[in-house]
Parts: structure tokens; C-alpha cells; sequence
């Protein structure tokens, strides 16, 4: 059948008409995985953002020797007896005075309530703040206190008139207060670093948990993970790569890593609590018995990439420097491994920030603990990011679904970062032949 | 870095953890997540008042807790195992074969099991038969058994809203569940007098085997997806609840009077649980919570006799303390614990 170049036959309508649905279909993929991202990240954010502000109730405080040292003689003994509670009374009577002196209206709230507008936690600062500077005990400070979950809600939009009218730990009244108190200016939000420095807190005071203990746990394992996968890994993988034998030990050696990077990561979980802990004896919580799981996850995941960036070196800069005299060795180092390097960073950070994101294997060996103290060293109690926000989601106080999706923004952030970094070292150093 | 840096600071690392578990100072405690809330609270409060480090506590449910308690004496097992059931014999005898000899036992308080529906939701007057007339997978129909066909509460009891049976009740893993089993389920079987019928139609061959069966028949909960099995925690009950809005969930009293403002409770017989009823005993399902503490660690974990002293002060497990503001119901008897503590009474048997 003969015919114009600009008439088409029926078979190339119908080739054409398939490429055309076969791009539809490729878009509407496409469009449909940016609509779920898009619903994902609106969610987490819409929770997770206010998590960043606080609200805060500023006021003088006037650190009575009577209340907190009786005896007069600043003998840290005797201090360190005034419990919290001491502290509490002083707090609310600083703020009862205050208002009173400013003349602001109670709306209603009875004055032995009012102390329920500030966080408990306020008297833990407040005595550690005097135990650690005697010198304060007398002196007026002002004092910056951490609104109560219910107040700092109420700013957030979490809690309403209406559903503080039936909510047990909290009252219109006291919402009411909380607004004379903004326009007197004692009241204001503010960027709320403690969410990214403080530790974990009781069900009794959301608003004061912070990520700080999660996060130094995380940093702590990701050091583990690095120092034991990156050496590991990469001479496991010039090994296999450069020297071993082509025989079938080394196969089923290939076959058991390509097998266990498939394998789900509480597995790894499972090994750690039987080796690490009920073998080896190491302490339970600690970060570095998360970071030895992690690096056994990590491994495999960082012996393909490198395998790979190995392999792609091509073999005539192998040929070329055998031919000139340097060893095996020699030719390894010397020139493999550095033309290999950008592929094998990139393996490593995407690895460890795989191991980053990991929750299941660490809820095995004791990671979920609630943990206030910060850890010194390795072996100390701490917590992770990803079970922190596990950990969060499961408590009662509404406060804490905010507190988790912030702690997801900041999980998703420091990912954003590695794989960032990861694209950037491979568009930088990437060599083509 | 070079290569060679690296594999020394490998080794330094590997040779650290080989010599790991230097001494351990701060508590270790696990166990029950109903407990769980409690302890952190007075863990918190300890680390700030005390010279000892803030223990750390951890979740994973009473019977994984007393598990571990077990396990053995020495720093690397933990202090405390939180329970919100009586300890087992099964644990006595494992902890008996690992060394864990003498345990203490301290009853703090007790905790309210309630029932409760979305805040804009009908209004439930429930009594243990109507919970079991509704969720039992048979009933007794004028003495003769038959399957559960109530579609709706108002099928069960005319007096209740015409709405259909949906509810959500722990799942067999929860210490809540066993309490939900005995106070409501069985109460309800017996209250119904579905117990003697199912006694009564029977194959079993002796008397004991005739109420074996008619305990579990009591217990057996429909399959046909009006009951549902929670295995997380309240607030995946808490999010289904929100999703499904005639639906009705078992909290405990202290999740529950932290979110007053989503949840409305169902009153049983006549009575809405609080503090003071479950307390005076007027509210029918209530049970202790218990912590159990090793006796061997005290004196060797430095802390842990304060810490226990500390969680029975009237600050905290008091009446007018932090746990009772946060839902706990104060236990009557604390007095007599505080004297066993102090003067380190292991527990006797099991009666």
C-alpha cells in the first residue's frame, strides 16, 4: 500500500495511538505518586510544625532564702532537699504576685489554679538553675517559664473554648487568663529550641519533651555504623572484587549478601539481643549496641554499591598499571580504590542513612526506653529518633501526636540532608569511560 | 582519614565492647504500659530531686517484664519489672531456676477499666450483661444456646441506644484484657445466668469439665467483626473510635481523663468511674498494679530502695499525689506496703 508521507496508514495510528497511552499512563503514575507525597508531607507538617513553637509566660521571680535555704549557709546538702515541689509553691506565688500587681483579671480562675498555666517542669529548671548558682538565692530573676500543654495548645489550635469546657485539665477560665496574660504581655510564643535540645518527658508534661537524647543517640550510633561498615564493607568488597578466587565458595558468599540485604531488618534485632546483649553481655539501651545491629544491617547494603563502583573501574587502568610494574596491591590503592571513591561514598551515606530511618530492630534491645539523662559515652541509656517517634505516638497526652510529627520533620530532614550529600559527591567526583 | 586510621579506631571500638557493662548506676525497669505513665512520672521526678541519675523504663507489656526479671541477678538485668496483673507461678519458678530467689512485691494502685464512645455520641448506661449480651458469641435463649444474632445495643437491652454493636476491646496480649475477661465478660455470663446454661448443655464428662467449657463459652467473643480486637495501644482504639463514631472502646481511667474532651464514658451500673468510686469500690471494674522489684539489686543499684520509697511517698502514690492527679486510684493500704518496703519483705507464695 503506497501513500502520502503526510497521510497516515492505519498501523501507524494505531502505533502512535499506543505511544500516547503508554505516556498517559507513565503521567498519571507520575502524578499520583506526587499527590501521595504531597498528602504525606501536608500532614506530617500540618501536625509536626507547631511543634517548633512554644509558648512561654515570662515573669520576676523572687528566690526567698526562706523557702530555699533555710539554714542560710548555702551548704549544697541542705539545698538539694528542697524538692521541685518547694520550687513549684515559689513559682506559683511569683506569678500569683505578679498578676496581681499588674492588675490583670482572673477571669474566674481560682489563685490556687493558677499555677496550672505553667509547666512543671519550670520548678525543675528553676532548681537547677539556683543549685547550679548559689549566688541567685535572694536576687530577683526573671524567669521563663514553659507554658502548660493545654495553654500552649490552646495557641497552637489544638484546644478550643469548646473542648476545654470538657477537658479535665483545663477550663475556659484558665484559656481566658492565658489571654489576659498575652495582652499584658507576660504570655508570647516563640521558636522553641527545647524541642531540639531538651530530653524526653513524662505523660504529665508534653510540652516539654524534646528530642535532644534521641537525636545525640542517633548521632552515636551513626558513628558506631560508620566506623565498623565503612572499613569492613569496603574490604570485604576489594577482597571479593580484586583477590578472591572465581569459584563456588565465593558465589554462595555473593549469593548470602545479595540474601541478607533483602532481609527484614528486625531480624538483625533479633541477632543483636542474642548476641549482644544476652552473649556479649553489653548493656541494654545502649548506643552501641544499636550502632553493632545497625552496622550488620548496614553491611550488605554497603558491599553491593561498592562491589558495583569497583567493577565499574575499567580494567585497563588495572592493565595499565600491572603493566608498568605496581603490584596488586599497588594497583588496588593506588588507583581502583580512588576512581571507586564517589560510588562508594554514595553507597556509605545512603547506607547510613538507611540505618538512620531504622525503627524495628532497636525496639529489640531495649532502645524504647524513656530516657532523661543524657548519655556520656557509648554505653550509656539513650534513645533514637525514628523510636522516639514510635515512643511518642503511643502516650495519652494529645500533646505528643504534635511532638511525633515534629520529630518526623526533623528525622525527614537529616535524611534530606545525606541523600542530598550523596547526589552532590556522585554530580562532583562521577568519572565516566 | 586513611584506611589505616580507621581500622585501629575499629578495633579500639571492638575491643571497648568486649569489655563492656562497666558498672551500671542509673535503674533499669520494664514491663506494663498501663504502668508505664506512672513510672516515667515518678522517674522523672526522682531524677530531679534525687543525687541518682533518672532510671530509665521501658514498655513492651507486664508479662515481657516480669520475664525479664527473671532473667537473672547482675547489672545486666533490670531492677523493676512493672506488672498491671499478679505475678505468675510460672514466673516464680523461672525466676527460682535463674538465681532471682527473693522478689518484693508493692501494689501502688489500682487502675479503672471504662468504657467509652465519641464525644458527640449516644449516651451508654451499661451494665457487665449488657456487654456480654452484646459481644458474646452465644447466648442463652430461654435456657436452650444459641449464636449471638443482637444486632443492635438496643437488641440487648431495649433501654439502650438503637445503634449497632461495635466495639473495641484489648487485644489477649493485654494485661487489660484479663480484667476486661473476668469483671465484665464472665460477671455479664453469670449476671445473664447464661453461665448455668451453658453448665447445663454441656457434653463434658464430669462436673469440672462441664464448667471449664461454660467459662470459655463465657469468654468467647464474637467472630462476625462486631467485637474487635485492639492489640496496640488506647490510641489506636482512641483513632478507631475517631473513624468509627458509634463505636465503643476500653480505655483505661487514666487515658481516658487525659482526653475528656473526645471521649465520652458509659456509666456501669448506675456508676461513672472516677477516682472516688473505683476507690470506694462502687465502680465494678477496677484492678491492682503491681511492681516487682528485685531484692538482691538493693544495695548494689545504687537508688533503688529511694526509688521504690519515692513512687509510695505521698507525693506521689498518695492520695492527694502526682500519680492521682494523672488518673491513678490511691491504694487504701499503702501504709502497710510502705512498711514492707522498708523493711524489705520478699513475698510469700502464691495463695
Amino acid at each position: 500500500m503506497s501513500g502520502s508521507l503526510f497521510t497516515q496508514d492505519a498501523r501507524t495510528k494505531a502505533r502512535n495511538a499506543a505511544e500516547r497511552r503508554f505516556r498517559t499512563y507513565g503521567l498519571g503514575a507520575i502524578i499520583l505518586a506526587l499527590l501521595a507525597l504531597v498528602w504525606l508531607l501536608i500532614s506530617i507538617f500540618s501536625a509536626g510544625l507547631p511543634a517548633f513553637r512554644q509558648t512561654f509566660i515570662t515573669f520576676p521571680v523572687k528566690l526567698e532564702e526562706s523557702v530555699i535555704d533555710k539554714a542560710g549557709n548555702r551548704d549544697p546538702a541542705a539545698m538539694a532537699k528542697v524538692t521541685t515541689v518547694g520550687y513549684g509553691k515559689l513559682l506559683a506565688t511569683a506569678l500569683e504576685a505578679e498578676i496581681a500587681a499588674k492588675g490583670i483579671d482572673l477571669a474566674g480562675v481560682p489563685p490556687k489554679e493558677i499555677t496550672d498555666l505553667i509547666s512543671q517542669e519550670s520548678a525543675a529548671t528553676l532548681r537547677n538553675m539556683v543549685l547550679a548558682d548559689p549566688a541567685l538565692i535572694g536576687t530577683t530573676v526573671q524567669f521563663r517559664a514553659i507554658a502548660s500543654g493545654r495553654i500552649d495548645g490552646y495557641y497552637k489550635g489544638r484546644v478550643t473554648m469548646e473542648s476545654a469546657a470538657l477537658d479535665k485539665n483545663t477550663s475556659p477560665e484558665k484559656l481566658r487568663l492565658a489571654d489576659n496574660l498575652k495582652a499584658a504581655g507576660l504570655l508570647a510564643t516563640s521558636f522553641n529550641l527545647g524541642f531540639l535540645t531538651m530530653p524526653d518527658a513524662s505523660d504529665k508534661r508534653p510540652e516539654a519533651a524534646g528530642l535532644g537524647i534521641a537525636i545525640a543517640g542517633s548521632f552515636m550510633m551513626m558513628v558506631v555504623v560508620l566506623v565498623l561498615s565503612l572499613p569492613i564493607g569496603v574490604a570485604a568488597s576489594i577482597y571479593l572484587e580484586e583477590f578472591a578466587p572465581k569459584n563456588w565458595f565465593t558465589d554462595l558468599i555473593e549469593v548470602n549478601i545479595a540474601n541478607l540485604a533483602a532481609v527484614p531488618s528486625i531480624v538483625y534485632g533479633i541477632l543483636g539481643l542474642a548476641i549482644f546483649i544476652n552473649f556479649a553481655g553489653l548493656p541494654q539501651s545502649a548506643p552501641i549496641v544499636g550502632g553493632l545491629v545497625l552496622t550488620l544491617m548496614t553491611l550488605p547494603r554497603i558491599i553491593i554499591p561498592t562491589r558495583a563502583a569497583l567493577k565499574a573501574v575499567p580494567p585497563s587502568i588495572r592493565d595499565a598499571a600491572l603493566g608498568v610494574g605496581a603490584s596488586r596491591l599497588q594497583t588496588v590503592f593506588h588507583h581502583v580504590l580512588p576512581l571507586a571513591m564517589p560510588g562508594i561514598l554514595t553507597g556509605m551515606i545512603i547506607g547510613l542513612a538507611q540505618a538512620l530511618g531504622e525503627t524495628a530492630p532497636l525496639l529489640l534491645i531495649g532502645m524504647v526506653a524513656f530516657v532523661r539523662d543524657f548519655p556520656g559515652g557509648l554505653f550509656d541509656p539513650a534513645a533514637a529518633l525514628p523510636v522516639q517517634v514510635y515512643n511518642w505516638t503511643q502516650r495519652g497526652d494529645p500533646g505528643f501526636v504534635e511532638r511525633a510529627s515534629g520529630a518526623i520533620i526533623v528525622l525527614l530532614i537529616f535524611l534530606i540532608i545525606m541523600n542530598t550529600a550523596a547526589i552532590i559527591l556522585r554530580r562532583k567526583f562521577e568519572r565516566r569511560w | 582519614m586513611s584506611l589505616s586510621k580507621i581500622s585501629v579506631s575499629t578495633l579500639a571500638i571492638l575491643a571497648a565492647s568486649t569489655f563492656a557493662a562497666s558498672a551500671r548506676d542509673q535503674l533499669q525497669i520494664a514491663g506494663s504500659s498501663t504502668v508505664l505513665p506512672y513510672a516515667t512520672i515518678v522517674a522523672e521526678a526522682f531524677g530531679e530531686n534525687f543525687d541518682f541519675p533518672t532510671p530509665v523504663v521501658e514498655g513492651g507489656g507486664s508479662g515481657a517484664g516480669r520475664k525479664k526479671l527473671c532473667e537473672g541477678v547482675g547489672e545486666g538485668t533490670i531492677d523493676i519489672a512493672n506488672s498491671s496483673s499478679r505475678i505468675k507461678q510460672s514466673d516464680i519458678d523461672l525466676c527460682a531456676t535463674n538465681g532471682v530467689t527473693e522478689i518484693m512485691e508493692v501494689r501502688f494502685g489500682y487502675d479503672g477499666i471504662v468504657f467509652a464512645s465519641d464525644i458527640n455520641g449516644a449516651d451508654f448506661a451499661l451494665t457487665p450483661a449488657d456487654v456480654w449480651g452484646a459481644l458474646a458469641a452465644e447466648v442463652a435463649k430461654d435456657g436452650a444456646v444459641a449464636a449471638n444474632t443482637a444486632k443492635t445495643w438496643a437488641d440487648v437491652n431495649a433501654a439502650l441506644p438503637a445503634q449497632d454493636i461495635m466495639a473495641f476491646i484489648p487485644g489477649t496480649k493485654h494485661g487489660t484484657r484479663e480484667v476486661f475477661d473476668e469483671k465484665v465478660l464472665l460477671k455479664g455470663c453469670e449476671d445473664a445466668g447464661a453461665y448455668d446454661a451453658f453448665v447445663a448443655a454441656s457434653a463434658g464428662a464430669d462436673e469440672d469439665a462441664k464448667k471449664e467449657e461454660a467459662h470459655d463459652k463465657c469468654l468467647a467473643v464474637r467472630t462476625d467483626g462486631a467485637s474487635v480486637d485492639i492489640d496496640g495501644d488506647y490510641t489506636e482504639t482512641l483513632a478507631r473510635i475517631d473513624a468509627n463514631k458509634t463505636a465503643i472502646g476500653v480505655f483505661g481511667l487514666s487515658f481516658y481523663e487525659n482526653n475528656t474532651d473526645k471521649l465520652k464514658v458509659a456509666t456501669i451500673n448506675g456508676i461513672v468511674p472516677s477516682v472516688e468510686t473505683i476507690s470506694k469500690g462502687e465502680y465494678p471494674v477496677s484492678r491492682p498494679l503491681f511492681f516487682y522489684v528485685k531484692k538482691a539489686h538493693i544495695g548494689v543499684i545504687p537508688g533503688l530502695k529511694e526509688y521504690v520509697e519515692f513512687f509510695l511517698s505521698d507525693d506521689m502514690a498518695g492520695p492527694d499525689g502526682e500519680l492521682t492527679a494523672y488518673g491513678l486510684v490511691p491504694d487504701p493500704e499503702l501504709e502497710a506496703t510502705r512498711a514492707a518496703v522498708a523493711a524489705e519483705t520478699p513475698m510469700g507464695p502464691l495463695n
